[in-house]
């Protein structure tokens, strides 16, 4: 690295909330000596050893792989899912990204269908129920079949990889105006209606997830491209076209 | 058979909201088609408007449009009302990325209010506004011409209807890429010029409807 390690010391403006019922507040905290070399998550972590120090209840969020495949982490950083870098989850964002002295805010994803469970970790069980509702394919097991046993072609095959990279941590639904969750539930649409396997089932597939997506309170796509601007593994617009395209034939099918 | 609760969807909203706004896209650009008669003169101005409402096919036009137009705007407050309850508690400093919302996606729900209170004026000023004869080549006729010169002769009423167009522009310059994406076509290489040709067609309404407004002023 040309960039050379420093020490930040930061004003933190961290959202606050004991439970589902509690209605929350923000804390301000002042936290000195973050190393560049950091990322988010361990900024954080620096910051609960200082809270656990003073006997002070530790900030509760949601992590686990750390290397930005689980989309686990998730919050709003100065009012942007996932902090200011582009195509960068929480835990790959690192302290460098910040200047010494800067006031950074702190905040769960916000949306009815993503109850805040405790300080920064909100419950997305509401993107469980989508994928239960129809995100699979019916398949006797048995041998795995031979590679190139069904054709597939070159351009849907990275199509529904692209797809297929959506890692479900919410920064769709966050940084959307309604809070919308369609670049989620397209994207896992659109990585099985892209390929054979998962045609025979599309039709219903993609009428069955839509009214849970509807069911669970997300709001409406009214095409700002927020959700693309900000999903940490660039997943397209053109996955809600796709969805919005099968969905007409599936409802035109009386599916 | 279309399913019964595409209706009630949203994708199912959001499609019949696009149609409708496509619907009205069209009749907004032949509504200013026929208004650039404005700039011919008076009487090629007046025998468009009694050739066009004296065509009794024009109650089945009039029904479709206002169908389209309500429906547009009920499915709109539906759909902004829906969304709003989507997020409950607000966010204490949302920014913007800047490599999403647009100005003019932003501003649909304002916009939208805007044209939806200028086109009930506009009805009221100029369809339902006064009533003056005139003969043109031996035929009795409504002289809309001079209906709407002397509408434009007050500065401050140019001035409102430039800013209502402008609106109007905006608005659509979101809608016409919408219409595309929302009815499922999202292409690579055709999409940004569908974007480019949204703002093209904002451009030419608003300064379209707004270069009559200008011209119509100085005919005083």
């Amino acid at each position: 690295m040309s960039q050379q390690e420093q020490l930040l010391n930061l004003n933190l403006k961290v959202w606050r909330q004991k439970n589902r019922k509690d209605s929350g507040h923000f804390e301000d905290y002042r936290l000195e000596g973050v190393s560049t070399d950091s990322s988010f998550l361990e900024m954080i972590d620096q910051l609960n050893e200082q809270l656990v120090a003073e006997n002070k209840d530790p900030i509760t969020f949601d992590h686990d792989c750390r290397e930005g495949i689980c989309g686990s982490c998730s919050m709003m950083i100065n009012g942007q899912a996932h902090g200011p870098e582009k195509q960068t989850t929480t835990c790959q964002l690192h302290m460098r990204s910040f200047k010494n002295e800067d006031t950074v805010v702190i905040e769960p994803w916000r949306a009815r269908a993503f109850p805040v469970m405790k300080d920064l970790m909100v419950d997305r069980s509401s993107f469980d129920k989508i994928i239960q509702s129809g995100g699979f394919i019916s398949v006797n097991t048995g041998n795995a079949q031979d590679a190139n046993a069904i054709p597939v072609s070159k351009e849907n095959a990275d199509l529904a990889m692209d797809a297929a990279t959506c890692i479900g941590c919410g920064a769709c639904v966050a940084s959307c105006p309604n809070a919308s969750a369609m670049l989620f539930t397209s994207a896992k649409i659109s990585q099985l209606a892209l390929l054979p396997q998962g045609r025979v089932e599309a039709e219903e597939r993609v009428s069955s997830m839509v009214k849970t997506m509807d069911e669970e309170g997300f709001g409406n796509c009214t095409n700002h491209a927020e959700c693309e601007a900000s999903c940490p593994k660039g997943i397209n617009l053109s996955n809600i076209a796709r969805m919005n395209k099968e969905y007409i034939f599936s409802k035109i099918k009386g599916k | 058979m279309l399913a019964h609760n595409y209706f009630t969807s949203s994708i199912g909203k959001k499609q019949i909201l696009a149609l409708t706004g496509l619907g009205l896209l069209g009749f907004t650009v032949t509504h200013l088609a026929g208004n650039f008669f404005l700039f011919v003169g008076a009487d090629a101005f007046n025998k468009y408007a009694y050739t066009l409402t004296s065509n009794p096919l024009i109650y089945v036009a009039e029904a479709g449009l206002i169908g389209m137009f309500l429906l547009h705007v009920v499915l709109a407050l539906v759909l902004k009302t829906e969304n709003h309850s989507a997020r409950p508690v607000k966010y204490y400093n949302k920014t913007r990325t800047g490599r999403g919302e647009t100005i003019a996606s932003a501003t649909m729900p304002i916009t939208g209010v805007i044209i939806l209170v200028f086109i009930i004026l506009h009805l009221l000023n100029f369809k339902f506004g006064a009533h003056y004869t005139t003969n043109v080549a031996g035929t009795e006729m409504r002289d809309l011409y001079r209906v709407v010169i002397e509408y434009f002769a007050n500065p401050l009423y140019v001035a409102w209807y430039c800013f209502a167009v402008c609106a109007l522009g905006l608005h659509t310059s979101h809608g016409v890429q919408s219409v595309f994406q929302t009815w499922g076509f999202n292409h690579k290489s055709y999409t940004p010029h569908i974007k480019t040709a949204g703002v093209l067609y904002g451009l030419f309404v608003a300064i379209g409807f707004s270069s009559l407004a200008i011209f119509c002023h100085f005919q005083n």
